[in-house]
């Protein structure tokens, strides 16, 4: 396996010269098709060709496993320079990175290229909650951690989980263990849950509410953004309610570690140039995500704030040691 | 009067010439994907995604060429389980039970055309059910919070003890292997991993089909390999093909309990389909009178799993459409399609998109219809099957495994895997352990775990959260009354047991 891929790789090079974002790049999405990092590769290399910003299509494979670490190895340890190759990436991926989740590699072993879209964090209460707003339920958490069970739709030590702590650290509660969270099988569980009245609010993202929203079955208390999103003005960000947080389930990609300046930069540029199209703002649109571009060093810096913030909670919640 | 309306009006998006021809396609695709192991209704559909959007479909023909899979491969899972037991998906697991014991004493056939009826009575009522009362039962999840759904696994782990009733020590024992593999990956509460050893490819836990189809088909292969072909379990006899009107007719209330318990166990989005039919088998066996001949080729014992999971993917479609939230690996599959096509499921979805959801209605019906019509007659085909010779049989069936499983995540490891499972399967079967519980300590412990520590981290250990609705304390009462209790008078009353 290990040499035929690098065979492959190596007549790559030889064939279409380095540097040119030319014949046949592949993205990987590390999930099965149908879920967020499917929609990334497809989305992305569909609109980077449609536009003109590579030559060919750019071909989607399923890699799915360990949460995305299978891609992640295969990258860094059998592609680490090819330079047809880009990965689906998120939120996620910078999470378990962080919290070694992905048997010990780390983030600098790839080059992470840009987001260009977020799903924007929610805390969510159901219509006939006590709670009429952030302070209320952070308040309520503060005088008593067991009157309160959050519900995601991610394991403990999830992004899920790591927003409401974010947000009880920024008003000054640090007793981590003591805020209840149970991880359900995704969003769409955890909402259930929280309508139903087994838990008593909801940590996820925004596309995973929309529906209750409408329906008047929920109440959002807070969006995690700097400001609030298109379309969904009347929702207050934690932010006017005095909690300086923005957390966002960022929609990207990374490029394997070894290519040269040259790639990166033709990628970063081909990723830019389909943020500022029409045709990703209808995408970005149809999916439920808002504008959240950062690519190339202003994105490489983002994520290691995230990734820092992100190592101390895992640490304090025993998640890494 | 507004539900004729409604459906007309799917019928009239569903009822053209070009869905037609989706529906009949998707169902033939989907009967063939379901009843080859290792390719079940939710990589059916997964690969066909790709497909419907490079044929640029619109929503509502994506959505019938979908469903007409997904049913196809829940009607298809029930034959290579009667044929040569092994089950096609994981709801068509307790197919085998008396499926294949049927298929030796010669009717296959008569399995096969039961099976089918069955199948269409479970899944054609679910889908009246879905059109009726959808809005409805959508609240019904909401009433399901950890400590019900704990005590609802109770409930089926309490059953599990009622399956063996040859040897229950052994069936305890691989049930507790079941449940060991269960805890395999990522802990969903703690956020750590358990029992990975340190390899990502364990991370997400061990796929119920790598299982299923390790246990079942490859074991199959080494038994076959080891006695020179002499000493296998395939090649059972044949019939002539009849209709067997006695067993439906007998069957019929059988179809109903079943249909009724697997579309309950589907519209709540923690169960699903396996526990659906898992329930609606052992539920049979409590309530029918010949309930003790179970497992030696009961007619009844086919029927009433074949409804029930069918009726629970009828059921499931509830809370994927009302709530956006899927009860199965096949409904997630499809609310993601769902999502990509700009349709988001919930709450509103009825009001806003009415000629999506009655389009998806109407085409269910359709899809049901077209699947009875095609299986029927189809059973002359597939037990031709039977008439091949092991040996030209079992490397057809390796190779479907191995190309089934690897295309569930397009990983060596599941193959590796699937190997493993596959010698189990051979040490199981010679020292006569069963490996059905196996499975089923995988598929329920898992579910049941994870409840009962998100209900004692709601309860901050409090065990009483346990018993603190009226639905939990049913289900207890259920669980220990119909089940643990009865187990022991058995004993008390020394009665024959019956031999499997």
């Amino acid at each position: 396996m290990k040499f035929s891929s690098k065979l492959v790789g190596a007549s790559f090079a030889l064939i279409m010269g380095i540097g040119t974002v030319g014949n046949s790049a592949e993205c990987i999405a590390p999930a099965n098709p149908g879920g967020g990092w499917d929609f990334t590769c497809r989305a992305i290399g569909k609109i980077m060709y449609d536009i003109g910003a590579v030559d060919e299509p750019i071909k989607v494979t399923n890699m799915a496993g360990g949460g995305g670490g299978l891609a992640y190895g295969h990258v860094v340890n059998e592609r680490s320079d090819d330079g047809e190759l880009i990965v689906a990436a998120s939120s996620a991926t910078a999470t378990r990175l962080a919290q070694n989740a992905y048997a010990g590699m780390t983030s600098d072993q790839v080059s992470f290229l840009g987001a260009i879209g977020a799903d924007p964090g929610v805390l969510v209460v159901a219509a006939d909650s006590p709670y009429m707003n952030l302070m209320d339920l952070l308040n309520a958490v503060m005088n008593d951690p067991t009157s309160v069970t959050f519900a995601g739709g991610s394991a403990t030590g999830g992004f899920d989980h790591l927003k409401v702590l974010m947000a009880l650290g920024e008003v000054g509660y640090d007793d981590v263990l003591s805020v209840k969270y149970v991880g359900l099988d995704g969003g769409g569980d955890a909402i259930t849950q929280t309508i139903g009245g087994h838990t008593q609010a909801m940590t996820g993202d925004i596309s995973e509410v929309v529906g209750f929203l409408k329906s008047g079955d929920v109440r959002v208390v807070a969006v995690f953004t700097d400001e609030r999103i298109p379309g969904f003005e009347d929702i207050p960000t934690a932010k006017e309610q005095g909690v300086d947080l923005v957390a966002v389930n960022w929609r990207g990609l990374y490029v394997p570690k070894g290519i040269s300046d040259e790639d990166y930069n033709k990628w970063a540029d081909a990723l830019a140039k389909v943020a500022a199209s029409d045709e990703w703002a209808k995408a970005m649109a149809d999916n439920g995500l808002a504008p959240f571009t950062k690519v190339g060093d202003d994105f490489q810096e983002y994520l290691a704030g995230v990734i820092a913030d992100v190592q101390k909670l895992s640490k304090e919640i025993g998640v890494i040691q | 009067m507004d539900l004729l309306a409604n459906l007309s009006q799917g019928f009239a998006v569903a009822l053209t010439w070009s869905t037609l021809l989706l529906a009949v396609s998707g169902c033939f695709a989907g009967t063939i994907i379901g009843s080859l192991p290792g390719l079940g209704p939710s990589n059916g559909v997964a690969i066909l995604i790709p497909l419907a959007f490079s044929l640029g479909l619109d929503a509502t023909e994506v959505l019938v060429l979908m469903t007409s899979v997904y049913y196809g491969a829940m009607y298809g899972g029930r034959i290579s389980s009667i044929l040569l037991n092994i089950p096609g998906d994981e709801p068509a697991l307790m197919t085998t039970l008396d499926g294949y014991p049927m298929a030796k004493q010669g009717r296959a056939a008569d399995a096969l055309v039961l099976s089918g009826v069955s199948s269409f009575v479970g899944a054609f009522l679910a889908t009246i059910g879905l059109m009726l009362l959808a809005p409805l039962l959508a609240n019904v999840a909401y009433l399901f919070g950890p400590s019900e759904y704990f005590a609802l696994y109770l409930l089926a782990f309490c059953t599990l003890g009622g399956l063996a009733s040859k040897n229950q020590i052994k069936a305890a024992l691989a049930s507790a292997v079941g449940l060991g593999i269960a805890m395999i990956g990522l802990d969903n509460q703690t956020g750590l991993p358990r029992l990975t050893f340190g390899e990502l490819a364990l991370m997400d836990g061990v796929d119920f089909l790598v299982a299923i189809v390790g246990l079942f088909a490859v074991s199959e292969i080494f038994i076959f390999i080891e006695s020179h072909g002499k000493n296998t379990a395939i090649g059972v006899k044949l019939d002539k093909i009849t209709i067997p009107v006695k067993d439906i007719v007998n069957s019929g209330f059988t179809m109903l309990r079943g249909t009724l318990i697997g579309f309950f166990a589907g519209i709540l989005p923690g169960a699903g389909a396996s526990l659906g039919s898992f329930l609606a088998y052992m539920g049979e066996k409590t309530v029918a009178k010949d309930g003790d001949t179970f497992g030696t080729g009961n007619p009844k014992g086919v029927a009433a799993p074949e409804a029930g999971n069918n009726a629970a993917a009828g059921g499931a479609l509830v809370p994927m459409l009302t709530l956006g939230v899927p009860g199965s690996g096949t409904t997630a599959v499809l609310l993601a399609v769902l999502l990509t096509l700009n349709i988001t499921p919930g709450p509103l979805l009825f009001e806003e998109r009415p000629e999506v959801v009655w389009g998806l209605i109407a085409s269910l019906l359709i899809a049901n219809v077209v699947l009875l019509i095609m299986n029927v007659p189809l059973v002359r085909l597939f037990v031709k099957v039977l008439s091949v010779p092991p040996h030209v049989l079992l490397p057809g069936i390796a190779m479907v495994a191995f190309g089934g499983i690897y295309s569930l995540s397009g990983s060596s490891h599941d193959l590796v895997l699937m190997i493993i499972f596959g010698l189990v399967g051979y040490f199981c079967r010679k020292l006569g352990v069963p490996t059905v519980p196996i499975i089923l300590g995988i598929l329920l412990g898992n579910n049941m775990e994870d409840n009962l520590r998100r209900a004692m981290i709601i309860s901050g250990g409090d065990w009483t959260y346990l018993f603190s609705s009226g639905i939990a304390i049913g289900l207890w009462v259920a669980a220990i009354g119909g089940f643990v209790a009865p187990l022991f008078l058995r004993n008390l009353l020394k009665k024959p047991k019956p031999k499997i």
